[in-house]
């Protein structure tokens, strides 16, 4: 049980790399990558509504839409229920914990048109099943948020060693960012069943 | 009238060469490097995407007197997902395999800029035809856009074409892979910026995205602000109106 939780945490971060393998993000990867600190407050934001929007939106798929026989109503429910989630977790922050609205608030709103976000929400319900549960879920999410962090906070020191660098003018801007982009998601590829291995 | 018709033809060709979503624009660079790892599945994306464009478009410019402006954006996105799932049935009930390989990426068409962009630009500003034209150009752009990314990637990633065999024994599977998407798409844009002569895009669409408003990471990111007062003050400014 614990080995699989593991697993699958291990599993979102490294291999099935949301943003770098499995193209889910690119937004916020490409714009907001240019400094480490807003690329840290960016994926912090975007883990804690990640595990929020899981822990919501499949029990609703599970114990509402199933039952209903209405689970082709997932995309409109879960979209919805994010874009509402995010507007409760901006208002409770705001109102209780102003100093942690000031530093995620500002990426909340971005959020919710955040196809990772729905994503991964869709995502475990496509992989739910008998040894895959709620909890497991939840750690996949986690897992995902964290390798959402991963991801930005490498690129944005890319980025940030690419500004003094002499670009040809056709590359200089988006091209050049997707170029190295590419180079980190390269050595991502390295670590393809290095978990399956590592835990049997 | 026929002022009125080179119009028409004007609404439908801008999206495919000078407002082009993809290359010029820089919307909805997910479903662009995900699903471009065959030609046959960009033309299933691009065309699911333009019908749910051509659809969104026309709902929205024709209720764009009745939904009132502060719970536009939510209305918009129930509307486009409400077209997306349509999409979604019939793909699934006509071409399974499509649905197959597009996976996630179908029902995440709801969040692709490119249609909540075009919603927030124009259809909320115009009547429902030139809005259904404006989908169907912006749409064809996305698609050949797609087109041509899947095309590079499946012939230099596989040696095939549409699934045919072009250069036999052949294929740099890194093309296919995730790095390749990215320097593929990164090698075109490049492109794009060489050929019309101007400079290449610096971010992501972000001044498109009709979020823009709201979403002071892009302003803090781009150009001006750098100081965390002024961007809290951005955001004071924006809670004021609608939110999602």
């Amino acid at each position: 049980m614990i080995k699989g939780l593991i697993s699958v945490f291990l599993i979102a971060i490294l291999t099935e790399n949301y943003v770098l393998s499995k193209f889910l993000g690119i937004c916020p990867f490409l714009g907001v990558s240019k400094k480490v600190n807003t690329a840290l407050g960016m994926s912090a934001a975007v883990t804690f509504v990640m595990v929020l929007a899981t822990a919501v939106t499949y029990p609703i798929y599970m114990y509402l839409l199933v039952p209903a026989d209405l689970a082709y109503l997932e995309t409109i429910v879960f979209i919805l229920v994010i874009a509402g989630l995010v507007q409760l977790v901006e208002i409770v922050l705001k109102k209780y914990i102003p100093t942690l609205y000031k530093s995620l608030g500002i990426y909340l709103p971005l959020i919710t048109t955040n196809c990772a976000v729905l994503g991964v929400t869709m995502l475990v319900i496509e992989k739910s099943g008998a040894d895959f549960t709620y909890l497991h879920a939840l750690v996949n999410s986690l897992g995902a948020g964290i390798g959402f962090l991963v991801a930005m906070v490498m690129f944005a020191g890319v980025r940030q060693r690419m500004e003094a660098c002499d670009i040809p003018k056709s590359l200089k801007g988006l091209p050049i960012t997707l170029v190295a982009a590419s180079l980190v998601s390269l050595s991502f590829l390295g670590f393809s069943g290095l978990v399956e291995n590592m835990l049997g | 009238m026929s002022e009125k018709k080179c119009n028409y033809v004007k609404e439908v060709t801008k999206g495919i060469i000078k407002e082009n979503p993809v290359l010029c624009l820089v919307l909805g660079t997910c479903p662009t490097l995900a699903v471009t790892t065959a030609a046959s599945n960009a033309i299933g994306m691009g065309l699911a995407a333009t019908l749910v464009l051509i659809g969104s478009n026309a709902v929205i410019s024709a209720m764009r007197k009745l939904i009132p402006d502060k719970v536009r954006i939510p209305a918009y996105i129930t509307i486009i997902a409400t077209f997306v799932t349509i999409v979604q049935m019939l793909v699934k009930a006509f071409v399974p395999s499509i649905d197959e390989s597009l996976g996630i990426f179908l029902p995440l068409i709801v969040v692709n800029c490119i249609i909540l962009g075009r919603a927030e630009m124009y259809a909320s500003k115009n009547s429902v035809i030139p809005s259904m034209l404006d989908g169907l150009g912006m749409g064809i752009g996305f698609t050949v856009t797609l087109l041509l990314m899947g095309s590079i990637r499946e012939i230099l990633g596989n040696g095939t074409w549409f699934g045919h065999t072009l250069i036999p024994e052949f294929g740099i599977l890194i093309f296919i892979l995730p790095p390749g998407g990215f320097f593929v798409f990164g090698m075109l844009i490049a492109l794009a910026s060489k050929i019309s002569g101007k400079n290449p895009p610096k971010a992501t669409g972000c001044s498109n995205c009709p979020l823009k408003g709201k979403c002071s990471v892009a302003v803090t990111e781009g150009e001006k602000c750098e100081n965390p007062t002024e961007t809290q003050t951005s955001v004071a400014l924006s809670e004021g109106g609608e939110s999602l």
